[in-house]
């Protein structure tokens, strides 16, 4: 239901990194978390914004690979994007409810 | 306001990764165009000429593709500087061309609404038009144009007229008040400002562009074979040994051709002139250093055939996304798994490969590393030594010790490539950080054959035109060394024993005897500078053999009798790791664009070489192979 969204978001909201393939959802949140990558946090966070990754926009994670299941395709609004779980850790979605 | 008329248009063109910018460029162009470098980096800069329709004349620049202005390779640097004026080897653009990948706008719009900031006039080109309406997307041009505030133009890059529209647009701009520059505000967007333009052209194409409800179900369902993790992984290797056939294979013949027919035209030379320095120079000089440049002509072009095809297809950024981990661990980027196959042919195309890395780093790993992949070059030289002291016997009853030992020179190079590529990473690049891998995974689209003949041209163009250069003078060097001094009169020895080559053989004799190598050995490296298989040739004269291909037997029965295992084994791994091809150096410094790394691979290859070699001859030597 939209209008109790906005709370449940915050709560139920999980890093993509972590979502299992077939994940479908809509972002929340690009919060880079400090020194998990060698790049600075906003340098992370620039270059996910760039590539369609912003609060709102509709994910699904289509493919992963087959070592680590890493890295993954993730289809965001209308483009596919390939990245490691590792930056997809700032990447913080909710999941669609099952129709 | 038509003042721009009088001098030349300075356009360019600006866009995303996958906009079809370069195809645009090509189309608009056609053969007009230039390939250089940026001065002071080995940034590629694309130019033409082109004419509108009403008859002005357009300097158009292609600039390299990048999501923002905010600079993060030195190519995304320099479309940042030429937008902004700061090149000053570059005009600043009349008028910027923003292209866009009509199906795939999202991104595209973001840079539109960061570009406007500059204030130099702007166009957007909406390209791939006809796919969109293939597609169902509907783009409102009008109300597109009205919320981002410049003119919407729609291009089909791939068909004949597909331009049209957008030239006759740009001398409607030229004239009118839209080509009139406008303040600059430009400031790298920090991560709040990208979100709000992203939200901007999000808000935009919900009331412009109405996508069908359904993405791509082709490339949806190619992907889901393609990508999977089992099946992906096959396919891709499936399709990597056609390459690989291929480029070994089919370019056989077409070698062959021009090395006989190289072979023809010295031989015509050798005749047609006059015994003495002249005849050697243009016979051993001009003509077999032109051919062992234009030998791996048809290699180059089989293996860019391929990349290009894949490229355009889509298929390139899969082939990265599925080899990715496995690369990684090694300190290599997906995306160099082709350049470094490509190198077991030759690693001349390997190295011009090279330039779909776009992370500088990234690539120069790659460049230091591929010349240790085992090129074909190398494989007369392994096929005679072993021959020659490796027993043509099985062990276990089925595996062939010789192809055995082949196999382990393979296995040898690979694992050097991926050891030195891990310390790259770990000491060469400790300072740097690890580049993220993320990468966008475009729509597949049919290659067109008109931008895949471009792309061939222009790649055979500058492999001759600058490689050739360098690689001839060296050829002219090398010849210069085995000839001088001329031999004395009445002399018995090869003429090669006199030369500079000679004494330099013997100079290296203190250096070169741990490793197990005599002063013949050393003489003959010095000619197979120019090209590894050479060096056969060079032993056989310098064991006073009368040549010719047939030979090789002799020779081979020659160093069985004159060499001990041990020094066979030595020079057999002084072969997998020395850097003894002129050509490759000479590619190394044009494709980095610096001595510096040409230097550096030079050093480190030679210290494994003779690392490798003096451990292999004194364990041999020890264990009585001596």
């Amino acid at each position: 239901m939209p209008e109790s969204r906005q709370p449940v978001n915050v709560r139920s909201s999980q890093p993509l990194g972590q979502a299992p393939c077939g994940f479908r959802g809509r972002v929340d949140a690009i919060e880079v978390p400090v020194a998990t990558t060698g790049l600075p946090a906003w340098e992370i966070e620039s270059r996910l914004i760039e590539l369609g990754f912003v609060e709102g926009a509709h994910v699904e994670i289509l493919h992963e690979g087959a070592f680590g299941r890493d890295p993954i395709a993730v289809r965001v609004n209308h483009a596919t994007i390939a990245l490691r779980r590792r930056e997809a850790m700032a990447i913080f979605a909710t999941a669609d409810r099952p129709a | 306001m038509s003042s721009a008329t009088a001098s030349a248009w300075h356009l360019a063109l600006v866009g995303t990764p996958n906009s079809g910018k370069t195809a645009l460029f090509n189309a608009l162009t056609g053969s007009r165009q230039k390939v250089a470098n940026y001065p002071g980096v080995t940034v590629e800069r694309k130019a033409g000429l082109l004419q509108t329709p009403a008859g002005r004349s357009v300097n158009l620049i292609d600039l390299p593709g990048t999501y923002s202005l905010r600079g993060r390779s030195p190519d995304e640097e320099i479309t940042r500087d030429v937008v902004l004026g700061r090149v000053a080897s570059e005009s600043t653009p009349d008028l910027l061309l923003c292209v866009a990948d009509a199906t795939n706008l999202r991104l595209s719009l973001r840079l539109v609404i960061e570009l406007k900031r500059v204030g130099r006039p702007l166009v957007l080109v909406l390209n791939m038009f006809d796919i969109a309406q293939r597609r169902g997307v509907r783009i409102d041009l009008d109300r597109l144009s009205a919320e981002l505030g410049i003119p919407v133009v729609t291009a089909v890059a791939v068909r004949r007229d597909g331009t049209q529209q957008l030239l006759g647009r740009m001398d409607e701009i030229a004239d009118s008040r839209l080509g009139a520059p406008g303040e600059n505000t430009w400031q790298p967007p920090t991560p709040a400002d990208l979100r709000a333009a992203q939200r901007e052209a999000d808000r935009i194409i919900a009331v412009a562009v109405s996508m069908p409800a359904k993405p791509d179900t082709l490339t949806t369902r190619a992907d889901a074979v393609l990508l999977h993790p089992v099946a992906g992984l096959i396919i891709l290797l499936a399709l990597l040994f056609v390459m690989f056939q291929a480029v070994f294979s089919w370019a056989q013949p077409l070698m062959e051709l021009i090395s006989s027919g190289f072979a023809a035209l010295g031989l015509a030379a050798h005749d047609l002139l006059p015994p003495g320095l002249l005849q050697s120079f243009i016979q051993n000089g001009v003509i077999s250093g032109v051919g062992s440049v234009l030998v791996f002509l048809p290699q180059i072009l089989i293996l860019f055939l391929f990349i290009l095809l894949l490229e355009d297809l889509g298929y390139m950024a899969r082939a990265a996304f599925l080899m990715d981990r496995i690369m990684g661990s090694a300190g290599l980027h997906g995306r160099a798994f082709i350049p470094l196959l490509s190198s077991f042919a030759c690693a001349i195309p390997g190295i011009m490969a090279t330039r779909v890395i776009d992370n500088r780093r990234d690539r120069l790993t790659t460049i230091l590393v591929a010349p240790l992949m085992t090129c074909s070059a190398r494989i007369p030289v392994y096929t005679l030594i072993i021959s020659a002291f490796i027993p043509a016997q099985h062990i276990w009853g089925f595996v062939s010790l010789q192809g055995l030992v082949m196999f382990g020179l393979y296995a040898a190079g690979i694992a050097s490539a991926l050891g030195v590529s891990f310390l790259a990473k770990h000491f060469l690049w400790q300072e740097h950080e690890t580049p993220p891998f993320m990468l966008e995974l475009p729509d597949y689209k049919l290659p067109r054959p008109r931008a895949i003949a471009m792309g061939l041209y222009t790649r055979a163009k500058m492999f001759l035109h600058r490689a050739g250069t360098t690689i001839f003078s060296m050829m002219v060097l090398i010849w210069f060394l085995a000839s001088f001094p001329r031999p004395p009169e009445g002399a018995t020895d090869p003429a090669i024993n006199y030369s500079l080559a000679a004494m330099i053989g013997h100079a290296l004799e203190p250096v070169l005897a741990p490793v197990g190598f005599n002063w013949q050995i050393n003489v003959a490296l010095i000619p197979g500078m120019a090209a590894r298989e050479v060096a056969v040739a060079a032993l056989g004269t310098v064991y006073a053999i009368e040549g010719g291909k047939e030979a090789a037997e002799q020779i081979g029965q020659a160093l069985a009798n004159k060499w001990s295992l041990a020094t066979a084994l030595a020079v057999l791994v002084w072969y997998i790791f020395a850097p003894q091809c002129a050509s490759t150096l000479a590619v190394i410094r044009r494709e980095t664009g610096s001595w510096k790394w040409m230097a550096v691979t030079f050093g480190y290859m030679l210290a494994l070489a003779y690392a490798a070699s003096f451990i292999t001859f004194h364990v041999a030597v020890a264990l009585g192979a001596g």
